[in-house]
């Protein structure tokens, strides 16, 4: 699956997920459930607008240094015996991980959960000449198993779905015959991936950090898969974004307890491992091949841009968590697989304008996204820029809307103007007024009256009200 | 005390009670308020849709408008949020960052200005009956308002305030979000709504006019008997 996740339109889009009742339900309660937790874990650490600094601070560090960490990160990675390999783009990192498969004569490979594969088309590409790719989070192979179902959230990719609907997928695809307990759903899944891990030729993983000093892999699940993904097979293939390092052990604490925190409301999470390069004499287990894949992508274009920020991000989802706009329309509205506000940041920014200028107006900009980011990445404000952006630079704005700014702009800064247009008001709405409500409203109030009334203009405004008052005339 | 009230166009087009309750509320508080007649607009619904260059011309306007101002005060905590962010917008600006300043830094929200310049917490206000309020996204995230009105709705006479579920989720306004994705706004609107009805309140209050017309406007088209009141108008009554 690339970034881009659906051709049909934006507003058809939308309007598939807010009739989606099932999915609504799923959203909402999950959103309930980990903002919960979230609130929980952050009181009980204390001082947390402290770290949340902290966190910004780490990130912003790198991002100022990061052709130094990342330097070191690859320098470190192949004194250890690993192989290092940057792509610039999707293309060159699918290809590059294709080939090395290949070269291996390799049959099965198994994948722990990572966006960034997803980005690259990673499994599309494996597909295409032959290999069988097993995704072994859960949630990923729920979705796989469901004919390639798109994520929906990038910690929960299957969020959407209700455990009634999961069991539904197993009877059809598996030959499941047991409830819809998560137990027994999870215990069929284990039976089948066990088989898998075992017999598997190549792991791949993503990477919540790399750790440049020690040129270390940091992972963190709550499943374990990803420790056999990286334990059983004797090629491993570790895909990072390029901006997802930190510079030494110290660091990789802070945000790692910043990220299971925000995202899934726990101290820490099942499973926090940190591997470095492949097999060494005499070590048990791990790969004897380690290869590391970073991924540009148009990442290092936005680098030193008013959008830089967005390259903190840790990937906790704690602002999709939070968003109402999310919250109605589910994950796959967005049409990438990278929703809710960090999606509709960095989708534009990765993917372009053309497929994604309807995100950045996805928001009410109420800062929800902003306030729950461990990092403290300004999103709302990023959603504006890029309003401004698609206005200003990309020209995409619609006709219309851009005549009423300009009417705005004159009208706004000419108190006669202003004046004369408050006066005209309530007679130029007149024929659409039922008493002081406007039921059915023209032109942009349109959608807003199909759900709620508009207020007809007063007869007199306030401003009338305070001259009359001022000149001793009859308070109303 | 001298005031010098920033009506907001909302206010002055729409919500003319919320005006006056202004007015009448501070003078009973022994001020004395100015109103500028060329104040329009803070320029946020041009700003939030991009539209900056258009937006700066408002800016200007308003920071002129209010430029021999000691307070300024309005009933608007995303209006007051705006004002704050001009110093933001004219950052490096030789002429009109430093005016931005000074007009940033004399902006206060209605509640906040009783509460923290003021020094009142009990405008002697008496309202019988059961209450919810509804705490506006840009005046709790950007203003950072989140304890005045609490603190003031809490001195009311007769007014039993009880509080509302999924009172952090933003209730669909947005400016042009309301107009320009009316779809999504429309759920929204009503999963707050529907929020209020379950509190049971007589009343919803709030302190944002965007906020409080969309959440009016679906109350109405459903029929339901929730009153619903800016915080100005709870404060205003005696």
């Amino acid at each position: 699956m690339a970034m881009k996740t659906s051709s049909a339109k934006f507003k058809d889009r939308v309007d598939e997920g807010i009739h989606n009742d099932f999915m609504r339900l799923a959203v909402s309660s999950a959103q309930e459930r980990l903002h919960g937790r979230r609130l929980t874990a952050v009181d009980e650490l204390g001082s947390w607008e402290d770290w949340r600094s902290l966190g910004e601070e780490i990130r912003q560090h790198v991002l100022s240094n990061l052709d130094f960490y990342l330097h070191q990160l690859a320098e470190n990675v192949s004194k250890r015996g690993g192989h290092v390999f940057f792509a610039e783009t999707a293309e060159q990192a699918s290809g590059y991980i294709k080939d090395v498969i290949v070269k291996k004569n390799a049959k099965k490979v198994v994948k722990s959960k990572s966006m960034v594969t997803e980005e690259i088309n990673l499994n599309a590409t494996l597909e295409a000449v032959g290999l069988d790719v097993v995704e072994t989070d859960l949630g990923e192979y729920i979705l796989q198993v469901d004919d390639h179902d798109p994520p929906s959230h990038i910690v929960a990719p299957a969020l959407h779905k209700n455990k009634e609907q999961i069991r539904d997928v197993f009877k059809e695809k598996l030959a499941y015959t047991q409830t819809e307990k998560p137990e027994e759903l999870t215990a069929h899944v284990r039976g089948i991936l066990r088989k898998d891990f075992l017999s598997a030729d190549v792991g791949i993983t993503g990477c919540n950090f790399a750790i440049a000093e020690t040129g270390s892999i940091g992972l963190v699940t709550n499943e374990g898969n990803a420790d056999l993904v990286t334990a059983l097979p004797k090629t491993q293939i570790t895909v990072m974004g390029m901006e997802r390092l930190v510079p030494t052990f110290d660091e990789f604490e802070v945000l790692v307890s910043l990220l299971t925190r925000s995202a899934v409301g726990q101290r820490l999470t099942s499973y926090i491992t940190a591997l470095t390069g492949p097999r060494d004499e005499g070590d048990v287990d791990g790969p004897e091949e380690f290869h590391l894949v970073i991924v540009d992508n148009g990442r290092s274009s936005i680098l030193g841009t008013e959008f830089q920020s967005v390259l903190q991000c840790i990937r906790c989802a704690a602002c999709i968590n939070v968003c109402p706009v999310y919250r109605q329309v589910g994950g796959h509205s967005y049409g990438s697989i990278y929703p809710g506000p960090i999606g509709a940041v960095l989708s534009p920014l990765l993917g372009g304008y053309d497929d994604f200028k309807e995100l950045p107006y996805a928001s009410t900009l109420c800062a929800a996204c902003t306030d729950a980011c461990p990092v403290k990445i300004p999103l709302h404000d990023l959603l504006r820029k890029h309003r401004e952006v698609i206005v200003e630079k990309e020209k995409m704005a619609p006709f219309s809307e851009k005549m009423a700014m300009k009417a705005f702009g004159i009208g706004a800064a000419s108190p006669m103007l202003y004046k004369f247009g408050s006066k005209m008001a309530p007679s130029a709405m007149s024929p659409f007024k039922t008493g002081d409500i406007i039921s059915k409203g023209p032109g942009p109030l349109k959608t807003w009256t199909e759900s709620r009334e508009f207020p007809a203009p007063g007869k007199e405004s306030f401003r009338d009200w305070f001259k009359n008052r001022e000149k001793g005339g009859k308070p109303s | 005390m001298k005031v010098t009230l920033f009506a907001t166009c909302l206010v002055d087009l729409f919500q003319s009670n919320v005006g006056k309750a202004t007015v009448e509320l501070l003078e009973r508080l022994g001020c004395e308020i100015d109103f500028p007649e060329s104040q329009i607009c803070c320029g946020q619904p041009a700003y939030n849709s991009g539209y900056t260059k258009e937006s700066k011309e408002a800016m200007k306007k308003m920071i002129k408008t209010f430029a021999d101002a000691e307070y300024v005060v309005t009933p608007s905590g995303s209006c007051a949020a705006m004002f704050k962010e001009y110093p933001v917008l004219f950052k490096g600006d030789a002429v009109w960052e430093k005016k931005a300043a000074s007009l940033a830094a004399k902006t206060y929200e209605l509640s906040q200005f009783i509460v923290d310049v003021l020094k009142v917490t009990d405008v002697g206000a008496t309202l019988k009956g059961k209450a919810t309020y509804h705490t506006s996204c840009h005046m709790t995230r950007l203003l950072k308002v989140k304890e005045a009105p609490a603190i003031l709705l809490s001195h009311v006479r007769g007014l039993e305030m009880t509080p509302l579920p999924d009172a952090q989720n933003c209730c669909g306004f947005g400016g042009t979000f309301s107009v320009k994705m009316g779809d999504i706004s429309g759920q929204m609107v009503e999963e707050k709504v529907c929020n209020i009805e379950e509190t049971g309140a007589d009343f919803l209050i709030g302190g944002d006019a965007g906020c409080l017309m969309n959440i009016g406007g679906r109350i109405q088209r459903k029929g339901q008997p929730v009153k619903v009141l800016h915080i100005a108008e709870v404060l205003n009554s005696i």
